[in-house]
């Protein structure tokens, strides 16, 4: 395997443990640096395979990781928490090793489902597929754990980071027009996310979804 | 071609202008001239499909032909029902203090971007572009639903937000996927999501890549299409937020996500050969209506019941599309249309009657046909349309469906035949006494809207009676086209 793919594979392994930091983190506030953290990984995963592939639009795409997930996103949550006085809120998690134990079991699903694909397609990062969508399931599982409102969209944005990376590794990026789309949408999502924060504040008087429970089939 | 661009270009400009005089007295006016101007400019561009055949414009970023133009054409026209429906409602709901100048600036500037994103969803030609555009539908939408910021509404919006987002999320994995299979056979760039090129190409793309991207992208958009088991978000979204986004995405947020689905449909058949897609869709369709066929008869919210009718619909139609076929596809398109105009009436009717009542719940609404007889009986007639009555044209979309099914699948017609019975018994007697029954109800402060439910109506009844040639040669071949 040659260099470049080495390195990915690196950072992609970097990327799986940041992915399960994120799963046992208690305070929504270092769950936020986690997610800077995966946003800059993900980026110099993308900028080593453009760097090897010659692929010109993959630097674009790297500095736009870097602009969005490791600068604006982050901003914008830290905000929130500021304005929100969330950054002393921790969670009561009582289950973080069952959740860790399914977490591992996700990581073997995802490989079994990566292995037929990633044999179809001809990029240098192709192995890093099975942790892009191991990524993916263990946000998925965050979400699904986690009670805190913020806590399940970074769940969401770091999903979303995992996708990305799916993408990087198969088919070296999606074409610029549609990443560009999707990075608006991101970006426009958390704007709403943070707007949304305010009025669930200002209805529950406090973040935990666990208010959410009056909508159902009497 | 300049139709095109003033279609997308004027709810675009109205999002911005009304982002800025949506607060005042004249917004209500400016959004149904916007509203109107668009479907203005649907009308010519259908005009122009029919003459002279499919067109690809904007370097191959948008296309259009016989399937989309038809859907461009209705949700113009719902949007724009809705906008004239719009005005009188929101100015009780301003008058009884439950929405500020800000709070309706947003509504009327997210009204508009709404109806952007759901024309580039259903024109777009790339694939990536129609991701992005219905993941901006569900983000326009989100804070309409929590308009009112009650904690119920904030609630259904929430769940709105992440089950859609979760949901939507698979459908990037799928289109990923497609992108993958596609670039092996036209090489990488935008080029390979383009559907045309696709499409000329679907018997060459790989067929395991492209299987399991289907299951994806049926998962994740069928999320918001509402077909169980995914349906969860989609009654409180609907029984939540202010009526007319309760029609609007019922009567045209489903269906452009079922669009999307029915186009990749369209790849992954030339792609694998075999009928897993239709095979998926149909199970997907069944399930919904069943459940929701049973979930139908423990409402007691009027707004959640015709909500689950919505579910129970899209899994008819999905369960048409999945079939196949001539004329399984016809009824399928032929009920996409009145189901839009059927259950965007029935909303409007019953926003108003809940407006009376000052209440949702089924059992405060009693006695309507006392108080207000146009509401009443476009409610009744239009529920009886909905339930698939004679001589409606829900009728029609069911009968040629199930005599479809009765030849292919005899087991699948019964089932469906067995739900919309239990449906009708479920909605039904709930509805009979909305309409009839002792008055409880006070009257409203402004003349209620009963313009466009009967243009609905109207519409509905025609479409039963008799489909004009034109219209069912132009379904017969959009038929034709999604195979």
């Amino acid at each position: 395997m040659s260099l470049a793919g080495q390195i990915v594979n690196l950072i992609a392994a970097l990327l799986l443990l940041v992915s399960f930091a994120m799963l046992s983190q208690r305070r929504v506030r270092d769950l936020v640096d986690l997610f800077m953290i995966q946003g800059a990984l993900l980026a110099a995963a993308t900028l080593v395979t453009a760097v090897a592939t010659g692929q010109s639009h993959l630097y674009y795409s790297a500095a736009l990781t870097v602009a969005l997930k490791v600068i604006v996103l982050p901003l914008i949550l830290r905000r929130v928490l500021r304005r929100l006085a969330l950054e002393t809120d921790v969670e009561l998690l009582i289950n973080i090793p069952t959740t860790m134990l399914v977490g591992i079991a996700l990581v073997v699903v995802a490989f079994n489902m990566a292995v037929p694909i990633s044999q179809l397609a001809g990029t240098i990062t192709r192995g890093a597929l099975g942790i892009a969508l191991a990524c993916v399931l263990l946000a998925f599982l965050m979400m699904i754990t986690r009670r805190k409102a913020l806590a399940q969209v970074v769940g969401f944005l770091s999903m979303e980071n995992g996708l990305f990376f799916a993408a990087t590794s198969v088919t070296y990026g999606m074409p610029m027009v549609v990443e560009l789309g999707i990075a608006l949408d991101v970006l426009v999502g958390t704007f709403v996310f943070g707007v949304f924060f305010f009025r669930i504040r200002e209805t529950f008087d406090s973040l935990d979804t666990s208010h959410f429970e009056k909508l159902k089939d009497r | 071609m300049s139709e095109f661009t003033v279609l997308l270009c004027v709810p675009l400009l109205g999002a911005v202008i009304l982002a800025w005089l949506g607060g005042t007295a004249r917004a209500a006016a400016i959004n149904v001239l916007f509203s109107a101007v668009t479907l203005l400019a649907a009308a010519a561009l259908t005009l122009r499909v029919v003459a002279t055949g499919p067109h690809i414009v904007f370097g191959e970023l948008f296309f259009v032909d016989a399937f989309n133009v038809f859907l461009v054409a209705l949700t113009a026209f719902v949007a724009f029902t809705t906008s004239l429906y719009s005005g009188p409602y929101m100015r009780v709901e301003i008058d009884r203090g439950k929405v500020g100048p800000n709070a309706m600036r947003l509504y009327h500037s997210m009204y508009q971007l709404f109806v952007f994103t759901m024309l580039v969803a259903l024109t777009s030609n790339n694939l990536g572009i129609l991701w992005v555009a219905l993941e901006a539908a569900t983000l326009a939408t989100v804070l309409l639903v929590s308009l009112y910021r009650t904690p119920a509404s904030l609630e259904a919006a929430w769940k709105y937000f992440i089950l859609c987002g979760v949901g939507i999320a698979q459908a990037l994995f799928g289109t990923i996927l497609l992108y993958l299979a596609a670039a092996r056979v036209v090489g990488e760039g935008s080029t390979a999501l383009l559907w045309t090129h696709l499409d000329a190409v679907k018997d060459q793309l790989e067929p395991s890549i492209v299987g399991i991207g289907f299951v994806f992208l049926l998962v994740g958009y069928g999320t918001k299409v509402g077909l169980a088991p995914l349906h969860n978000w989609l009654p409180d979204a609907h029984a939540e937020g202010p009526t007319p986004v309760s029609a609007v995405l019922s009567g045209l947020l489903l269906n452009v996500a079922l669009y999307a689905v029915v186009r990749f449909k369209v790849l992954v058949d030339g792609a694998l050969g075999t009928p897993l897609a239709g095979n998926l869709m149909m199970a997907f369709g069944l399930l919904s209506v069943v459940m929701a066929a049973f979930l139908l008869s423990r409402q007691k919210d009027a707004k959640r019941l015709f909500a689950y009718s919505s579910v129970e619909h899209m899994g008819i139609i999905t369960f048409a599309f999945g079939m196949g076929g001539a004329l399984a596809n016809f009824a399928g398109l032929l009920h996409m249309t009145v189901h839009s105009l059927t259950k965007s009436a029935i909303f409007f009717a019953v926003g108003h009657a809940a407006q009376k009542a000052g209440s949702q719940a089924i059992g405060d609404i009693r006695g309507l046909v006392h108080r207000s007889p146009v509401v009443a009986w476009g409610l009744m007639v239009g529920t009886l349309a909905i339930l698939g009555m004679p001589p409606f044209g829900v009728f029609a979309a069911e009968f040629l469906l199930l005599s479809a099914a009765m030849r292919e699948h005899p087991w699948a017609a019964g089932v469906l035949l067995l739900s919309l019975g239990v449906a009708f018994a479920a909605v039904f007697f709930k509805v009979q006494g909305m309409v009839f029954g002792e008055p409880s109800l006070q009257p409203l402060e402004h003349r209620p809207a009963v313009f466009p439910v009967l243009v609905h109506l109207v519409l509905v009844l025609m479409l039963g009676l008799y489909i004009p040639p034109y219209l069912a040669a132009w379904y017969r071949e959009a038929a034709r086209m999604i195979g």
